[in-house]
């Protein structure tokens, strides 16, 4: 005890005694307090030296020092923090602290981050900064604060696969650099996600779905219930190219929903006409059958598996590899007669099929059968109870979110709206075991397998390859609150809707052949097909009244063509007259120019400068038995088809009147260009046989 | 302004930052002396995206006939991500792996490896083309306007004009030839027509139609999927 007491106060001696060494007199506390305060001061450059960020910069410039352009880099490059500060879209990045080389391109060989380059795009670093696009957080000046912070921050970096995400919070267009957001967004609106989920755009229009599901009222008229069952059970199975999503019904839950289905459906007013065809195909017409599916270019629209297997046709309608044992006849029969008898809303066209057309293109579908679909199914009569289940079903589900259905209302808000989910805060989403944290892996989870989050999860399983999902996740990311707040001269709007309605007796005819399934008119219409907005600019009277009676091929490498409407000759002058007095293009007169009178001299010119200056040849063909291109549309008979005024002005530039063609605009002359037209306006006769023509 | 995008040739050997976790639990069943590429080789796709074709290998033995129950292993540079990274091959010899490129655009090369019986390394080296920005414009504009003419190859939806040329075009693809040529007689062509630098005038002038910077895309687009892979001159590359 004693002892220890000893050692404290030796202690305190020496305490005592080093005290007086250092603060004794004025001097000596002047002196060592100076000395403290050096050390303090010292310390915060110390601390700086070791920063992340000094570090890296040191890295740059010892790599750069044995480089070629060694000199003009070490101007460039500035020592210290970096920051980009925009006020106006609210960006603080100081990225560019360590990432010192974005704006060298001639460091493009060194691969080693944070050195590399910034890689080629449409804006300058300075326009945006860097989060705007990449995510993460800019005002971090560590790497692991700025690149994955997920707790003080929402959203780390952007993976490299969804930064097209990023283009889309301010444009709405498709830009031809976007390939998957544009994919994405066309996926939202084709596979129907935005039947249950609103999205709207930063202007506030509400994306509309384009998948068409088919009205329900009906069914029972359409097909049978074992039918709705089997494709409850597995759409794909029926079509792999269906857009109905797997809902993974038990057998129960089928069996119930299709006895609600038929329970639920009227009858169609006015009846459909369960008589067959006057004459009963023969055997030997399943080949006409054939034949007129082709004539009528239903693969336009409709795709079907051929012997081997590989689908083809085009996406507009339904499959049809299996329609046969999908359609009761009489329905089948009845929808080619007059589809618009049966559904108003349909993109279908009413064909003037007479009776003979009519049998025989009906046996031919009804032969496109697959016993296998529906040979595993076998169902009781409904009890109340199941119809009862089948209605419940509906309900949960959100059926009537897509399709319309006796008695049920469609629901509203029946899945999260989606306007603002690139910016859902993570705190807000519960994560399903083994999903990463952060929202794309999230979105990427939800999509792939809705399930995985829980069983009582509403969200259906849609059958996506690896890229769609990609797109689709890409397109979701794009709907930030940044895009929603972005100063409006920043916003690239997309193509307005129009609700273009041609008037009167043509319009209704043309309404009745559906031209805007396939045709585009003042912004209103499909893609599949040339715009008609200045056809009547284009064409000369008498070819477009035969060529609306008999649609001769103009492409023969088309696959998707103008189907034979079997119209009148009432029908087709109806629409000749409108096309020719409303679509007129306001850049000139298409009587400007005579459509013949041209010199022969003229002609020659013309000729020369078609096979040799321009080389029109690689593309059109003049002469079958020459030439060869089959790019552009056949020319040989051009003269009867084209007016003078048109193939001028679209020689002088092809963009400016139709905007999609492929023509490259070569800047021809007037005088070239009057030389070819008057070239091209003698070709009036398809030469009969070789050397018809010369 | 030249577009040197396309050095990023990351190398596997050299900048591996993801091997696998640990030694695959597999045991070879069998050993083969050849690895072969069955397909996969050699796609475009967006930088990060995965691959549309998985990439198939197949090991051999000496008389070149597949082995069954060979372990391959698959190696790549940077974020690279290769599913499964290693396996046995099947009945057929073969193992096929589904591939994430890596999030900068360029060539990546893989390292399928696999072991004879003496333990002694057997490995092949694939490559895959990243596209970023410019490139993917590039694969865009081409796919609109250039490939009806340039690839020989019609599809159901679009039938090639290849064939009916006299002067048949080099495919973007064609390194052997298009290496050869700078990057400002491409422009030149692209943008004048093929009588500007004396190739045939069924090449069509494209000033009027596209702008500077889609022929810059195109061109990037070009050099990235040249096989063997473009190198521009006067620059210095990471070493092998």
């Amino acid at each position: 005890m004693g002892l220890a007491l000893e050692r404290v106060r030796e202690m305190g001696r020496k305490l005592a005694a080093l005290y007086r060494f250092l603060f004794g007199d004025s001097v000596r506390a002047f002196g060592s307090l100076s000395l403290i305060l050096l050390v303090c001061l010292a310390v915060v450059p110390a601390k700086d030296h070791f920063r992340e960020w000094i570090r890296l910069q040191g890295q740059y410039l010892r790599l750069i020092r044995n480089r070629g352009d060694a000199a003009t880099l070490q101007r460039r490059f500035q020592p210290g923090l970096q920051q980009i500060w925009l006020p106006r879209l609210g960006v603080v990045d100081r990225c560019t602290t360590c990432h010192v080389a974005l704006r060298e391109a001639s460091m493009a060989d060194v691969s080693l981050q944070p050195f590399r380059p910034h890689p080629v795009i449409p804006h300058s670093l300075d326009q945006f900064g860097c989060v705007f696009c990449h995510r993460g957080q800019g005002a971090a000046t560590t790497v692991e604060e700025a690149h994955s912070s997920t707790k003080a921050w929402e959203q780390p970096l952007l993976p490299a696969r969804y930064l097209e995400s990023s283009c889309g919070q301010c444009h709405q267009n498709a830009p031809a650099g976007t390939p998957q957001l544009n994919m994405g967004r066309k996926l939202l609106a084709s596979y129907g996600c935005v039947n249950c989920h609103t999205l709207l755009s930063p202007a506030g229009t509400r994306m509309k779905a384009t998948d068409d599901p088919p009205e329900l009222t009906h069914i029972a008229q359409k097909t049978t219930r074992e039918w709705i069952f089997a494709w409850l059970k597995n759409p794909q199975a029926y079509a792999a190219s269906a857009t109905m999503p797997n809902f993974e019904l038990s057998d129960a839950d089928a069996r119930d929903l299709s006895a609600f289905l038929i329970d639920q459906s009227t009858p169609l007013s006015p009846a459909i006409d369960a008589k067959p065809p006057s004459s009963p195909p023969g055997a030997d017409d399943a080949q006409a059958g054939a034949t007129l599916y082709g004539e009528s270019f239903c693969a336009s629209c409709h795709a079907a598996q051929n012997a081997a297997g590989i689908l083809t046709g085009g996406d507009l309608g339904p499959e049809l590899t299996r329609i046969g044992s999908k359609v009761k006849p009489e329905w089948l029969l009845a929808w080619l007669r007059d589809p618009h008898q049966l559904d108003p809303n349909t993109a279908m066209p009413h064909y003037r099929f007479n009776d003979k057309q009519l049998g025989l293109l009906a046996s031919f579908l009804e032969s496109k059968t697959d016993s296998d679909f529906t040979a595993n199914v076998h169902l009781q009569a409904a009890t109340k109870e199941q119809i009862e289940h089948g209605r419940t079903l509906v309900n949960e589900r959100g059926c009537a979110s897509c399709h319309q259905i006796n008695g049920v209302k469609r629901p509203e808000n029946f899945a999260p709206e989606l306007t603002a989910v690139g910016s859902r805060p993570l705190a807000k989403i519960v994560f399903a075991p083994g999903v990463p944290y952060d929202l794309p892996s999230y979105l990427e989870a939800k999509i792939r397998e809705p399930h995985s989050f829980g069983m009582a999860m509403k969200m259906p399983k849609f059958t996506l390859a690896t890229s769609q999902v990609e797109a689709l996740v890409t397109a979701l990311l794009a709907q930030t609150d940044r895009g929603a707040t972005v100063p409006a001269d920043l916003r690239v709007a997309g193509h307005p809707e129009s609700d273009y309605q041609p008037a009167g007796s043509a319009g209704k005819l043309m309404d009745d052949l559906r031209c805007f399934s396939c045709h585009s008119i003042n912004g209103r219409g499909g893609d599949m097909a040339p715009d008609l907005t200045s056809e009547g600019s284009s064409v000369q009277r008498a070819w477009l009244l035969g060529f609306l009676k008999d649609p001769n091929t103009l492409r023969p490498a088309l696959i998707r063509r103008m189907p034979r409407f079997n119209l009148t000759d009432a029908e087709a002058a109806t629409l000749t007259d409108y096309i020719m007095t409303v679509y007129q293009t306001p850049a000139f007169d298409s009587t400007s120019l005579p459509t013949s009178g041209f010199t022969a001299a003229d002609q020659e010119n013309g000729r020369q400068l078609f096979y040799s200056k321009y080389a029109c040849q690689s593309c059109h063909i003049v002469d079958p038995n020459k030439d060869k291109g089959y790019l552009g549309p056949t020319l040989t008979v051009v003269g009867v088809r084209r007016t003078a005024a048109w193939i001028f002005h679209y020689l002088k530039d092809p963009q400016a009147l139709r905007p999609a063609t492929l023509e490259p605009n070569q800047h021809i002359s007037d005088e070239d260009a009057r030389a070819l037209t008057a070239f091209l306006m003698a070709q009036t006769k398809a030469p009969p046989q070789p050397g018809g023509k010369k | 302004m030249r577009r040197h995008w396309w050095v990023f040739a990351v190398l596997a050997t050299t900048a591996c930052h993801r091997t696998p976790e640990s030694q695959p639990a597999v045991q070879p069943k069998a050993f083969g002396v050849a690895l072969v590429e069955m397909g996969g080789g050699l796609q475009a796709a967006s930088v990060g995206t995965v691959l549309d074709q998985p990439l198939v290998v197949q090991v051999n033995d000496q008389q070149g006939s597949p082995v069954k129950g060979a372990l391959v292993t698959f190696r790549a540079a940077g974020q690279t991500i290769l599913t499964p990274s290693s396996g046995l091959t099947g009945d057929d010899g073969q193992i096929s792996a589904t591939c994430q490129l890596g999030g900068a655009a360029g060539r990546y090369q893989i390292l399928a490896a696999t072991t004879d019986k003496s333990g002694k390394p057997v490995t092949l080296r694939l490559e895959e083309i990243a596209l970023g920005y410019q490139q993917n414009l590039g694969r865009q504009l081409s796919e609109r306007y250039c490939s009806r003419c340039h690839d020989p190859e019609s599809s159901a939806e679009r039938v090639s004009n290849y064939d009916n040329l006299t002067v048949k075009p080099h495919a973007f693809t064609d390194g052997a030839f298009l290496n050869s040529v700078s990057d400002t007689d491409l422009a030149a062509i692209t943008t004048y027509g093929g009588a500007a630098r004396n190739k045939s005038a069924e090449m069509p002038s494209y000033s009027g139609t596209l702008s500077k910077t889609d022929i810059d895309a195109l061109l990037a687009y070009m050099r990235a999927v040249a096989s063997p892979p473009y190198r521009a001159k006067g620059l210095i590359y990471a070493s092998e």
